[in-house]
């Protein structure tokens, strides 16, 4: 599949949004984080919904035709990324009233603990659907998985982890955040791991299913077109295999091994550029891992173009 | 009803008459028009609601040249119309037609990535999504001649590999040779249970090789065509 770097921003940083909210409002909600004070809510707050916000509207830039985009909120019953959009929609006024009544209150009444209840269930659940969008496709053997949904919520609320830690640093004494991080971290690149592990297993389809020839050799003479199609553009994109390794290894690094050094470091040292490194780094293999979670994704179409197999 | 194309392996020639009569019916019809993308450039590219590909089937000497013309195969499982987030994608119930409401549509590609046959081709310039409508505006048109409600593909082919009918009426033609020629669906492991069937060639008699002549017929064969002179 052809990256759309519009799709990379959007899943990356609304993922790291909804993960920052909901570790912020979980620590909130069991008591775990110091009062509710500019530095413990309002800002990490503010940043995650910042976020948030930018993600979806960065998701908007891959339309081709975007002045029906509030349309999309119809089939929620049945298609994914409606139930995508819905829930992120339905996110504001639960974190609107969840911050204001911190704001009215300072402390945590029904009214908060309830709204700040539906702000993790809707953030994560939005997350969710965004991994279910491409799990559901079953025409993507290397999606349609039920690892790709919770690698989907696990990188978020490491991203959240890790940018809470930047953000409050390590000041909250019921929970120890760095240590936070790293769990969230080794759990987080063992269910990636085990995605790549995965994805190496071919498919059950192949050229000879695509074109019933099911008990003999099928070679593609000719495509029927001499320029590349928007079949050809959107589907097809050749990652070269001799560069596979590196890029999979530079996104483990950058991701998941990098930020935990830096994260030990800072629980060592206590210099708060160890996170900002941290977090810089995570973002930057996260937006690699995104990439390659499209480019090595195989559409069934390419068979009709040649490929023997998916 | 369930309406829907046979397609005939064995006797399409692959001359892309099904794809241009297509494109000149429905660029003017209820989802054109089909934008082109530099069509008299180096790299012309366009929105086509058919394609036809060509195969090599077995190895040397018993290989075959199959085409294969494919468009929406209007499946019973149609997945692109559950992904679609705003309603413009959808099913009829009356004869299984898929469909796109271009006013509905927002061009967000989902669709397309839930097909498995490529069926689906966003249009460059208008941003929404394009599809086989299987003729709607024409296999309704009680203004056309009876014989003319057919698919523009079906009537144009020159071999009459395209055959257009309803495959729940068991004594239709499109039912009956699919019975008879053993008409396959593509990818059935996917579960889409597509409409459309393809009839595979059927096995016609080897074409003989070169023979390798023994010394004697060689010189018996050298000897008749002296005398013969």
């Amino acid at each position: 599949m052809n990256p759309a770097f519009s799709v990379l921003m959007f899943t990356v940083a609304s993922g790291a949004g909804y993960g920052l909210m909901s570790l912020l409002v979980l620590a909130q909600l069991l008591g775990l984080a110091p009062p509710a004070g500019g530095r413990n809510l309002w800002m990490p707050a503010g940043v995650a919904l910042g976020l948030i916000t930018l993600g979806l509207c960065a998701s908007t830039l891959h339309l081709a035709n975007p002045k029906n985009a509030w349309r999309a909120f119809a089939c929620f019953r049945t298609s994914w990324l409606s139930r995508e959009g819905v829930l992120a929609v339905l996110y504001y006024p639960a974190a609107m009233v969840y911050l204001g009544g911190f704001w009215v209150s300072g402390t945590v009444t029904p009214w908060v603990t309830a709204s700040g209840l539906a702000t993790v269930f809707l953030g994560l659940a939005t997350l969710f659907c965004t991994g279910m969008i491409y799990a559901s496709l079953k025409t993507i053997p290397q999606w349609h998985l039920p690892l790709t949904p919770v690698n989907y919520l696990l990188l978020g609320l490491m991203s959240g982890a890790v940018l809470l830690l930047a953000l409050v640093g390590d000041t909250w004494s019921a929970v120890r955040l760095p240590y936070l991080c790293l769990l969230l971290i080794g759990v987080a690149a063992l269910a990636k791991l085990a995605y790549f592990i995965r994805i190496g297993k071919p498919s059950g389809s192949s050229i000879q299913t695509a074109t019933t020839f099911t008990r003999a050799r099928v070679r593609l003479l000719d495509q029927g077109h001499t320029a590349d199609g928007f079949l050809n553009k959107e589907f097809i994109f050749n990652l070269d295999t001799g560069h596979l390794v590196g890029l999979r290894s530079l996104a483990v690094v950058l991701a998941f091994i990098a930020p935990s050094t830096f994260i030990g470091l800072f629980a060592r040292t206590g210099q708060d550029a160890f996170t900002v490194v941290a977090v810089a780094s995570m973002l930057a293999g996260l937006l690699l891992e995104r990439w390659l979670f499209f480019a090595e994704a195989r559409h069934v179409v390419r068979l009709y173009h040649g490929d023997q197999t998916v | 009803m369930k309406l829907g194309l046979v397609i005939d392996l064995d006797t399409c020639v692959g001359c892309h008459a099904c794809a241009t009569a297509c494109k000149q019916w429905n660029t003017s019809g209820t989802i054109g028009p089909l934008a082109d993308v530099e069509p008299y450039g180096k790299q012309p590219s366009g929105t086509w609601l058919n394609r036809i590909r060509t195969y090599e089937v077995g190895d040397t000497p018993a290989s075959k040249t199959v085409h294969m013309p494919m468009s929406c195969l209007h499946c019973e499982d149609a997945a692109c119309v559950t992904v679609c987030p705003t309603g413009a994608s959808y099913k009829r119930d009356e004869d299984g037609i898929v469909l796109v409401d271009q006013d509905k549509c927002m061009g967000c590609n989902l669709c397309a990535w839930a097909c498995p046959y490529g069926a689906r081709e966003l249009d460059a310039e208008q941003g929404t999504m394009k599809k086989c409508t299987l003729c709607i505006d024409r296999i309704y048109d009680e203004h056309l001649p009876a014989a003319e409600r057919q698919p523009a593909c079906v009537i144009t082919c020159p071999t009459h590999s395209r055959l257009f009918g309803d495959f729940d009426d068991p004594d239709s033609t499109v039912s009956q040779v699919t019975r008879a020629r053993g008409g396959r669906d593509l990818m059935p492991e996917l579960g889409y249970r597509p409409t459309n069937k393809y009839l595979p060639p059927r096995s016609g008699k080897a074409v003989a090789a070169v023979k390798k002549n023994s010394l004697l017929t060689s010189v018996k064969d050298w000897v008749n065509k002296v005398i013969s002179r």
